[in-house]
């Protein structure tokens, strides 16, 4: 029997990946939430199965397993471990808010640590690119507006971002492009993805050959002859009609993910696509958005560069900021051994960095902030459960394309479970205090 | 908070007619009062200048732009590090610091007060956040409008009570505090890679011209009774020529007179302030731009000084900024913003050698030397595109040393030392019209009347300078002038001691000024609904969502307008 009447809240952010569809209409009744509207089918699901697999104690290892204990204590034990360590890494970031994301660099220049957030295993080589080509971007209304040719390049936001192209492409409406076809879409992949299904032109690319795809239309576009017949398994005729449809359009918008950051050539291959967006600008209007994953990973980039001046990868052992990915970076200096303690916010080391990272962090203490259980948390010596931003926490984000936008709490968070600003914030002061005490 | 008395400094008070005069200022609460009591902390400066703390009116500090430009230059970083002190956060960056380093380093000049002069209104919830995370000085932004859809639409209609209105709700809902206009209508036509150049070229698919943009702007300044004036950065920045759009520009607003205040302010003069047809012959146009803030009272302007170092291009005038990188061949960065407005920016490095970059000192020079009345022309590097906001003692001395100024005309482009007429201008600046250019006539501007001097009530915002005017000739020691004024001996701020010989000896809050016009009901409610019918076509986030809390600003300050709508 229901008693208490449902609430209905309107204009909810949705916080799972970065596109920042913010018209969720969400029903809920005390801390059961009934419905998420207007979203993609992950959206719905973060929102009603908000519940499941949650942390709800805090835990610290006793005798090789973890047992509840009181927040307190599960501070104090956090702050020794930071305290004690002389190479901290503080990792994650990507699914909490700007605010935490500021407590934790606090924190680290606090301690003398590493910070980094997940940049480092998906878009850092977009950021080195940009580093050494420039980038021409837009936020993604103007695309909306007037793309009248839209590239999706080694990403498939057909199931990694479910309401990309309605919110803000091809099926979109904007002011210049009214309907599917005012538009043009090209897809490059080496698969022919869902998203290649809706696309005019697919291109297949083989696999690690978007740098020389990319080099063969730079040189198509600066209207020089390429020689041989084939590049990376696309015909010449084929790459020289593509660079013709993107200088004859009037408004062209490059979308790409991790097919082009993560696959062989990595910062290289994400600058000659910054590059090609450049040479374009002179022939026509063209631009390029990385097509950012978890719903804040823009937003750990722009804290940390306002504070430290660098987006990712910030050595603060020195008590200023260094910046040298490969050194600087939390896999690389895992990797090495380098890393004596961790502490993890929103994030899931141990099932997505390479095997020789995690057999690093397995035997080095690690602090977890979490709203559910993952193979992290269950590998850490500290357990401290978390609201779920944009669910039960309140919090800033920012979209793919640095729109700044405010995630709403919608409901309570378990009994005794706090927000990551919380924890960090009473971790910040007890590492102070144990620092006055040393 | 303990009160505080600053004893037998030499006091430069240019808003209240103080031209030196040895006297005490005490301070309780945070204000500057009559008397304190005995137990006071009294602070002895004695042979030192004291001033109100320094306002500057234009410094792109925070923000999408500023922080874009961080990101894309690691390499200004690194070679400029502060590490964490007992009292102060980390920090880095040379052209573009990050947070905490830019409050502390303006804090070591003396400066009290900064405002951010271009924040595209989608992201200043951006801006915001950094705002609130620069320690010590009070700050604020000024949002775009000059190439807002909504304004072009309500100018295109000569709409002006509904666009009043809605300029009122884009300030309160972006924490805004004045108008500002970059290249009129030229970023809306960069959308499709053009640009405008003069004020009666059309703005492709809207039928409005930059002239019907920017005195409608002044029209509604003037109805909201904003405390600032227009900010305004004209078409055509950087072109060669470019000055005779600037007269027009200052020209299409004489008819807006408002009692005792400007209803303009023209900023970084230097970037458009240029005669001649091409590159190779560049000359200056500040004579006529001169002449014409000299002889008009509804007009300030700022020359945004170049200095020979590396700095970050940055302006919300994206084709502007395409432009120029097709010159320096450097780092582009370009991010246009949805229905509102654009972003460009540009790494670079200004040369005594290069012919242009020395016309562009001199012409910058030129403007702040002729313009007679300091009143009307005010310190600024445009930071970081003119130079580094540091560079200001610099600029002091060259202002203040006709020595000074010779000294480097010697090492400049052979050529542009010929075509400037700075070589024949002796005038040099007293003290008493630095602290002018610096504070008074910035806070004057601006409308802060708590700020910019030290009468009873104002804010207890001090610079105390190791500088003995009586003793010092600033003409002939002006290294020892960009000393003290690189380093102050005190800042204060709201009654506290927050700088020491040059050192930050302790951070504070500093709060963050937007302006609140209220505008009668009926035409709110009219507007409003005309923007929510149009507000998801325009926009890819919900009217809801745009709107930025009160509580979001961590020490939010709001000045209230009464509309005449």
């Amino acid at each position: 029997m229901r008693t208490t009447p449902k609430t209905t809240l309107q204009d909810v952010l949705c916080t799972f990946c970065a596109s920042g569809c913010d018209n969720l209409e969400i029903t809920y009744e005390g801390r059961v939430i009934d419905s998420a509207r207007n979203g993609c089918a992950i959206s719905v699901s973060r929102f009603t199965t908000a519940d499941r697999s949650r942390l709800l104690k805090p835990l610290v290892r006793k005798g090789g397993k973890l047992r509840p204990t009181t927040f307190a204590r599960a501070i104090d034990r956090a702050a020794r471990i930071l305290n004690r360590a002389k190479y901290p890494l503080l990792y994650g970031w990507s699914q909490t808010s700007c605010e935490a994301i500021s407590k934790g660099i606090e924190l680290t220049e606090l301690v003398g640590g590493l910070i980094d957030n997940t940049t480092t295993s998906c878009h850092g080589p977009t950021i080195l690119g940009v580093q050494d080509a420039g980038e021409a971007t837009c936020t993604l209304g103007e695309v909306r507006h007037s793309a009248d040719l839209v590239v999706y390049w080694g990403c498939n936001p057909v199931h990694s971002h479910p309401r990309h192209t309605n919110r803000y492409t091809v099926f979109s409406e904007g002011r210049f492009r009214r309907t599917r076809k005012d538009r043009k879409l090209i897809v490059v992949d080496v698969r022919k993805t869902d998203t290649a299904k809706l696309a005019d032109r697919f291109i297949q690319v083989e696999p690690n050959g978007d740098y020389e795809l990319l080099t063969a239309l730079r040189t198509a576009v600066n209207g020089e002859e390429i020689e041989q017949d084939t590049i990376a398994g696309v015909r010449v005729e084929t790459v020289e009609e593509i660079a013709e449809m993107m200088m004859e359009c009037e408004f062209g918008a490059l979308f790409f993910g991790l097919g082009l950051t993560m696959t062989s050539g990595k910062h290289r291959n994400t600058e000659a696509a910054l590059a090609l967006v450049k040479d374009l600008n002179y022939v026509t209007k063209f631009v390029i958005v990385p097509m950012r994953g978890w719903f804040n990973v823009a937003g750990a980039n722009e804290v940390s560069t306002w504070q430290t001046g660098y987006p990712y990868a910030v050595d603060l052992t020195q008590g200023y900021p260094k910046f040298n990915p490969g050194d600087t970076s939390a896999i690389d200096a895992m990797t090495r051994g380098e890393v004596d303690a961790a502490l993890v916010v929103a994030s899931d080391p141990v099932s997505h960095f390479p095997r020789e990272a995690v057999k690093h962090l397995l035997k080095i203490p690690v602090i977890v902030l979490e709203p559910k259980r993952t193979p992290t948390s269950e590998a850490a010596e500290v357990v401290l459960p978390s609201a779920m931003l944009g669910v039960e926490a309140a919090g800033t984000i920012y979209r793919i394309d640095g729109v700044p936008l405010e995630a709403k709490k919608v409901i309570d968070p378990p009994l005794g479970v706090r927000s990551d600003v919380e924890i960090l914030d009473a971790m910040i002061k007890r590492v102070k205090k144990l620092g006055a005490r040393r | 908070m303990p009160e505080l008395l600053i004893r037998n400094g030499y006091v430069l008070d240019p808003l209240n007619g103080i031209e030196g005069e040895r006297m005490d200022i005490a301070i309780k609460d945070g204000r500057i009062v009559e008397s304190v009591g005995r137990k006071a902390r009294v602070l002895d400066a004695l042979d030192m200048t004291v001033m109100p703390g320094g306002v500057d009116i234009h410094s792109h500090i925070a923000g999408a732009k500023a922080n874009c430009a961080r990101m894309m230059r690691p390499e200004d970083h690194s070679r400029d590090t502060e590490a964490k002190t007992k009292y102060t956060r980390s920090g880095v960056g040379h052209t573009i610091p990050s947070v905490f380093t830019t409050g502390y380093r303006y804090a070591r000049m003396g400066y009290t007060t900064v405002f951010e002069p271009a924040t595209p209104p989608l992201k200043t919830r951006h801006t915001h956040e950094e705002l609130n995370d620069i320690p010590i000085i009070d700050k604020g932004c000024f949002p775009l409008f000059g190439n807002n859809w909504f304004v072009m639409e309500y100018v295109k209609q000569g709409r002006i009570e509904e666009l009043a209105a809605y300029v009122a709700w884009m300030l309160e809902a972006t924490k805004g505090y004045a108008i500002k206009i970059v290249n009129p209508g030229g970023i809306e036509a960069w959308r499709w890679g053009r640009n405008l150049r003069h004020l009666d070229d059309n703005v492709p698919n809207f039928d409005v011209t930059p002239r019907q943009i920017v005195r409608a702007l002044c029209e509604v300044n003037r109805l909201l009774n904003l405390p600032h004036a227009v900010h305004v950065h004209p078409n055509g920045l950087s072109e060669p020529g470019n000055y005779q759009t600037t007269l027009d520009t200052m020209e299409c607003a004489r008819d807006f007179r408002r009692e005792g205040r400007t209803i303009m302010h023209v900023t970084h003069v230097q970037f458009t302030g240029r005669k001649g047809w091409s590159w190779a012959d560049v000359r200056s146009g500040a004579p006529e731009i001169a002449d014409y803030v000299n002889a008009h009272d509804h007009v300030s302007i700022d020359p945004g000084q170049l200095i020979f170092t590396n700095v970050t291009w940055m302006t919300a005038d994206g084709p502007a900024m395409f432009a120029l990188f097709k010159l320096a061949k450097t780092k582009w960065f370009n991010a246009d913003v949805e229905a509102e407005t654009g972003a460009g920016i540009v790494s670079a490095t200004y040369k005594k050698s290069n012919y242009v970059n020395a016309m562009q000192w001199g012409i910058a020079l030129e403007l702040a030397l002729l313009v007679k009345d300091p009143w009307k022309v005010y310190l600024t590097t445009d930071h970081p595109n003119g130079g580094p906001f540091t560079s200001y003692p610099r600029v002091i001395s060259w202002l203040v040393s006709n020595q000074a100024r010779q000294k480097l005309l010697d090492k400049i482009n052979k050529t542009a030392k010929r075509r400037l007429n700075l070589p024949g201008i002796g005038r040099e600046y007293s003290l008493h019209e630095i602290a002018t250019i610096t504070r008074a006539a910035t806070a004057k501007s601006l409308g802060l009347e708590s700020k910019g001097h030290l009468g009873l009530g104002a804010d207890a915002d001090i610079a105390i300078y190791d500088i003995d005017p009586r003793k010092l000739d600033l003409a002939r020691e002006y290294k020892a002038v960009r000393k003290a004024f690189a380093h102050a001996a005190y800042t204060v701020k709201d009654g506290r001691i927050v700088v020491k010989k040059g050192e930050v000896v302790r951070s504070v809050r500093g709060r963050t000024f937007w302006t609140k016009p209220k505008v009668s009901d009926d035409v709110m409610k009219t507007m409003m609904t005309g923007l929510a019918s149009k507000f998801d076509d325009y926009y890819t986030v919900r009217m809801a969502n745009y709107p930025i809390e009160e509580n979001y600003l961590t020490a939010s300050q709001v000045i209230t307008t009464s509309a005449g709508v």
